[in-house]
């Protein structure tokens, strides 16, 4: 990319201001530590210049958007075109509640949704279940049946507003009930837009929601992406998640090599099934953290869409170039937020939702400022998606595709990370790929090592977090109002599920219940039964049970 | 005359539905690393099953993590039992997102402390040692 | 006179809580022992008279090998023939922190509010040979409280994990397939000690080739033996071999039965002799020695090369016979 002879001099002068300019300026200036580094442990140096990347193809290694290997943007537009799609994930108490909520952030411009489902659904549990208890509606909504999901989305059209549910072990379900939704609002199957998480791998070391072992979650995963590859072609099967990673505690590095080992076991399974790279490929989807390390985690959404590109053309031989395309949620991170002095928090999300954008993501979730409290309020809320309407609409950073690329940092980090990520992905690969991983507990040690290693960090003040260890204030401000769940909720909840249960028809709950043991037992691809189960009124807790049954329940590896 | 060999026994329980275990991890770690005898229970333990492990192993303490509001209908009942079964010398303490508006009721209840995210752990290893009834 | 009085008062009703069968009694008792508190050995002294009941199994091998997955399918399936179970997981303590994690019992949650069974975690706290020192002692509190079968789990680390045969009847030792040294995982003191030897992870590819190896180095072993160790393929997980498992430790409890178990036992009741005489030489002579400065003296005597170790040791003790 440059000129051999102006880069030695460019060398040369270099060096000459190291060895003269610089120490002159230490000695009366010294660097306030000795050793810059990323939060992944990549060294920063005090410059970047051309010479940094001097091994750079522009052609080959950032390309033009829309183009793999996309290391600039998915799209030839990109925000040109239009924004990412502002993407709040909410929910909280009953269907009805959330409703509201989803109607008020549609009215306040947000342009996606997002369900947050509470922690019985999750796992499979209708509310009514012993382990439901104090749970129903807490930090989610609760949805136990087909008529929950009917209220939830009532008076919002399936084919006008796309859905993103963090659902994964009932990600049939959910989706299954979805479906039926909008089966009811006379919205065709094809034109069904949004994305189940449904990424199963993870669970096992990070979001630890797993509900059956590792072999029969990641085939019920692979369902999901069969099914919708060949009936729901609008829908995003698969976020192939890296956020929880992050969150455990991982680095920037591992987050983004364990994201991408997923994906290969995710592309592996469905290949198994006989279905083509190219006819599922288009729809998988990524979702990752957006933490403070403002240019790594920039170089991060670099490096995955470039590393991306290249193992679906090379290992995967995907030809259309839509099955190499990385397109992504983001979310800003959550462990970053402090209890203290909750309005820096703002400040901090501000920050990360700005280094998503220039990072090129799709879409996008803005946490609000009293999340290390309690449930975002309404309030919170909305400064929370105004932070995304103020960088789409005042800063003009969404008015040029990229805009970071060319600079040397910046590159230089991209390449550094899509090493690093690499070196992982070979080790992991060497281990027999991620199940294989799992059960040797290597993920797991991993990201409990780093999050130990960070916390240390904070501790020996080698790591300012604002408030917490530093600029800790007499009296702090806090928030009036908390958002809280009262019990009647969950009373209510059990209320409508003992309705629901009395008003069906006893006969075709047995039947849908026998015929998904049957194909269960038989490995077949379970959707479909799902769905019609569902739409004779069987109970999540219901299906998941028989699952259960068949498949066993999973019991973690515990690594401190 | 015999040389006393006494060490600190924890259970560190998340009790409930949350699978949030980064900060009850990084807690029992720096337990152990204090020199004390951690167990560390698991996710989804429900509050029998947390107060039965606490009486076999006799701990000396328990630390409860939960960041999912369950708090308020969990916490109660695992102080309940504990009391049913002449446990009420293990002290008890808890960490997650607990509302600061919950914590007068819990301490009430018998929770010896609540610490809020952000709390090093060099805190909660002295708190531990100071506090813990010999 | 007061004091002495009110503390076996107390011994005294959680020893009687032992014999119902209490929990918190057991647990009362094992950490006092575990302690080293004044009135463990009182306690010990209560309950010794009612052990030698239970059935001792102990289960060793590398980290890895499944053992505690296997502990809890034993004992559900020990459970199904209405035994009663006490569980003893041990694991090690750190050197250089002095803590331990006790990571074994979580792998038994099934068990944790199955009425017909104890569990006890407990860490090493430096003592050598895979168990605790308070092992043995815990072992026999469980046997007073009436359990049938007494499993100890072993820390599993390295080689000289041979404590265990000072506490168990029957020595299984655990491997599974693919661990890396596979055959060279079986250090050689564990080769000798086994009883019965178990490839865990069965549904694994190479674990017939494991069993096959496990036998041939068995047939190596050239030396008498009344009790053919026996090697058996087992998925903790699915629980296949489980049940031909138990079968085998009954098989071996009936052989014990017949003779070996006395002998067992005459040795045991040695060792165990000679554990607390060491334990009470250390305690009282040495304490003793501590508080008069003799012990200080001497070691400086051995640090400037004046006298060596065993002559020193010589003179303290003829000194001690005088006085």
């Amino acid at each position: 990319m440059f000129d051999r002879r102006k880069l030695a001099e460019i060398k040369k002068q270099r060096q000459k201001w190291e060895k003269t300019t610089v120490p002159s300026w230490v000695r009366r200036h010294p660097e306030r530590r000795k050793d810059f580094e990323t939060v992944s442990g990549i060294p920063v140096k005090r410059l970047y210049a051309p010479e940094d990347i001097e091994e750079m193809d522009y052609s080959r290694d950032l390309g033009f958007p829309g183009e793999p290997p996309f290391t600039r943007g998915v799209h030839a537009t990109m925000y040109r075109g239009r924004f990412w799609t502002m993407r709040m994930f909410a929910g909280f108490g009953t269907a009805e509640q959330t409703n509201q909520r989803f109607k008020y952030l549609l009215k306040e411009g947000e342009t996606g949704l997002s369900v947050a489902f509470d922690y019985p659904t999750i796992m499979g549990y209708d509310s009514d279940h012993a382990m439901s208890l104090g749970e129903v509606g807490q930090c989610g909504v609760a949805v136990s049946h087909l008529k929950d999901m009917e209220i939830l989305f009532d008076g919002i059209p399936l084919d006008k507003v796309s859905t993103s549910m963090t659902i994964n072990g009932p990600a049939p379900m959910l989706l299954g009930m979805y479906i039926c939704v909008g089966d009811k609002q006379g919205v065709a199957r094809e034109k069904v837009a949004g994305t189940t998480q449904n990424d199963n791998l993870k669970e096992f070391f990070a979001q630890k929601l797993c509900i059956f072992p590792p072999k029969p979650s990641l085939k019920l995963s692979t369902d999901v992406i069969e099914y919708c590859a060949r009936h729901v072609p609008n829908w995003n099967p698969v976020s192939i998640s890296g956020y929880h990673i992050r969150e455990a505690g991982s680095n920037a590095v591992q987050e983004l090599a364990f994201t991408l080992a997923d994906g290969i076991a995710y592309v592996e399974s469905t290949l198994e099934r006989g279905v083509k790279v190219d006819e599922f490929a288009n729809r998988l989807s990524f979702f990752f953290a957006c933490h403070n390390n403002f240019f790594e985690e920039i170089a991060k959404f670099r490096a995955a869409r470039r590393i991306w590109a290249k193992i679906m053309r090379d290992r995967f031989k995907a030809k259309s170039p839509r099955s190499m395309w990385m397109r992504m949620h983001v979310q800003t991170s959550g462990c970053t937020l402090t209890a203290q002095q909750p309005v820096n928090n703002a400040i901090r999300t501000a920050f990360q939702a700005l280094a998503a954008v220039l990072g090129g993501t799709q879409s996008l979730h803005t946490n609000s400022f009293d999340e290390a409290l309690c449930l975002p309020t309404e309030e919170a809320v909305t400064v929370a998606l105004r932070t995304q309407q103020l960088i789409a609409n005042e800063s003009g950073v969404a008015d040029t595709i990229d805009p970071l690329g060319g600079s040397y940092f910046v590159e230089a980090l991209t390449n550094e990370m899509e090493e690093r990520a690499m070196s992982y992905i070979d080790k992991i690969d060497s281990m027999g790929g991620v199940t294989a991983g799992i059960e040797k507990g290597f993920f797991q040690k991993e990201i409990a090592d780093s999050a130990y290693k960070y916390q240390k960090e904070v501790e020996r003040h080698e790591r300012v977090v604002v408030g917490l260890n530093d600029f800790r204030a007499e009296k702090d401000w806090m928030p009036m109002d908390l958002l809280r769940i009262p019990p009647h909720v969950e009373r209510e909840q059990l209320a409508r599920l003992e309705r629901v249960k009395q008003g069906r028809n006893r006969q075709k709950v047995k039947q849908s219940l026998d015929k998904l043991f049957n194909d269960a037992d038989k490995d077949k691809n379970l959707m479909p039964t799902i769905i019609e189960a569902l739409k004779a009124y069987v109970t999540l807790g219901e299906i998941t049970d028989v699952l259960r049954s068949v498949y066993g329940e999973y019991r973690e590896l515990i690594i401190i | 005359m015999s040389i006393k060999e006494k060490k600190i026994r924890v259970l560190i329980a998340k009790p409930g539905l949350d699978s949030h275990d980064r900060g009850a991890k990084i807690v029992a770690r720096a337990l152990r690393d204090a020199g004390m005898e951690v167990i560390y229970t698991g996710l989804r333990q429900t509050a029998e099953q947390i107060v039965e492990t606490a009486l076999q192993e006799d701990v000396d303490v328990i630390g409860l993590s939960i960041l999912s509001g369950a708090h308020t209908t969990i916490f109660p009942k695992v102080m309940q039992l504990l009391k049913k079964k002449g446990m009420t010398d293990v002290m008890v303490f808890a960490g997650g997102i607990i509302p600061g508006e919950d914590i007068p009721a819990l301490k009430k209840a018998g929770i010896k402390e609540v610490f809020g995210p952000g709390t090093p752990t060099t805190a909660l290893v002295d708190y531990v040692k100071n506090n813990v009834s010999k | 006179m007061q004091v002495l009085l009110t503390q076996a008062t107390d011994v005294q009703s959680l020893i009687q809580g032992v014999f119902r069968g209490e929990k918190r009694a057991i647990a009362k008792i094992i950490s006092k022992i575990e302690n080293n508190e004044l009135d463990a050995q009182r306690a010990i002294s209560l309950i010794y008279p009612k052990t030698g009941r239970a059935h001792i199994i102990g289960i060793t091998g590398p980290p890895g090998a499944g053992k505690s997955t296997l502990v809890e399918k034993l004992t559900k399936e020990l459970r199904n023939r209405k035994r009663t179970v006490g569980i003893i997981a041990v694991d090690p303590t750190s050197p250089f922190t002095g803590g331990a994690f006790l990571g074994d019992r979580v792998r038994m949650q099934d068990l944790s509010t199955d009425e017909g069974v104890y569990i006890r975690s407990m860490a090493t706290r430096n003592h050598p040979g895979g168990l605790a020192r308070a092992t043995k002692d815990a072992a026999h509190v469980l046997d007073a409280a009436g359990k049938d079968t007494i499993i100890v789990e072993t820390v599993g680390a390295g080689q000289s994990e041979v404590e265990v045969v000072k506490v168990a009847h029957t020595i299984v030792v655990v491997l599974a397939p693919g661990l890396g040294d596979d055959i060279q995982a079986i250090k050689a003191g564990q080769m000798e000690i086994g009883d019965i030897f178990v490839v865990n992870k069965g549904d694994r590819e190479n674990a017939d080739k494991a069993v096959s190896d496990i036998k041939a180095a068995l047939e190596l072993n050239t030396e008498e033996k009344m009790w053919n160790p026996l090697v058996l393929k087992i998925s903790a997980l699915t629980g296949e071999g489980i049940g031909e498992f138990v079968e085998t430790i009954e098989k071996h409890r009936t052989y014990l039965k017949k003779g070996a178990l006395d002998a067992h036992r005459k040795a045991t009741a040695e060792i165990e002799l000679i554990e607390a005489l060491k334990q009470k030489i250390t305690q009282t002579i040495i304490q003793d020695l501590r508080q008069k400065g003799e012990w200080v003296r001497t070691t400086e005597k051995i640090l400037a090369r004046e006298i060596d170790p065993y002559s020193a040791a010589d003179n303290l003790l003829k000194q001690k016979s005088r006085t």
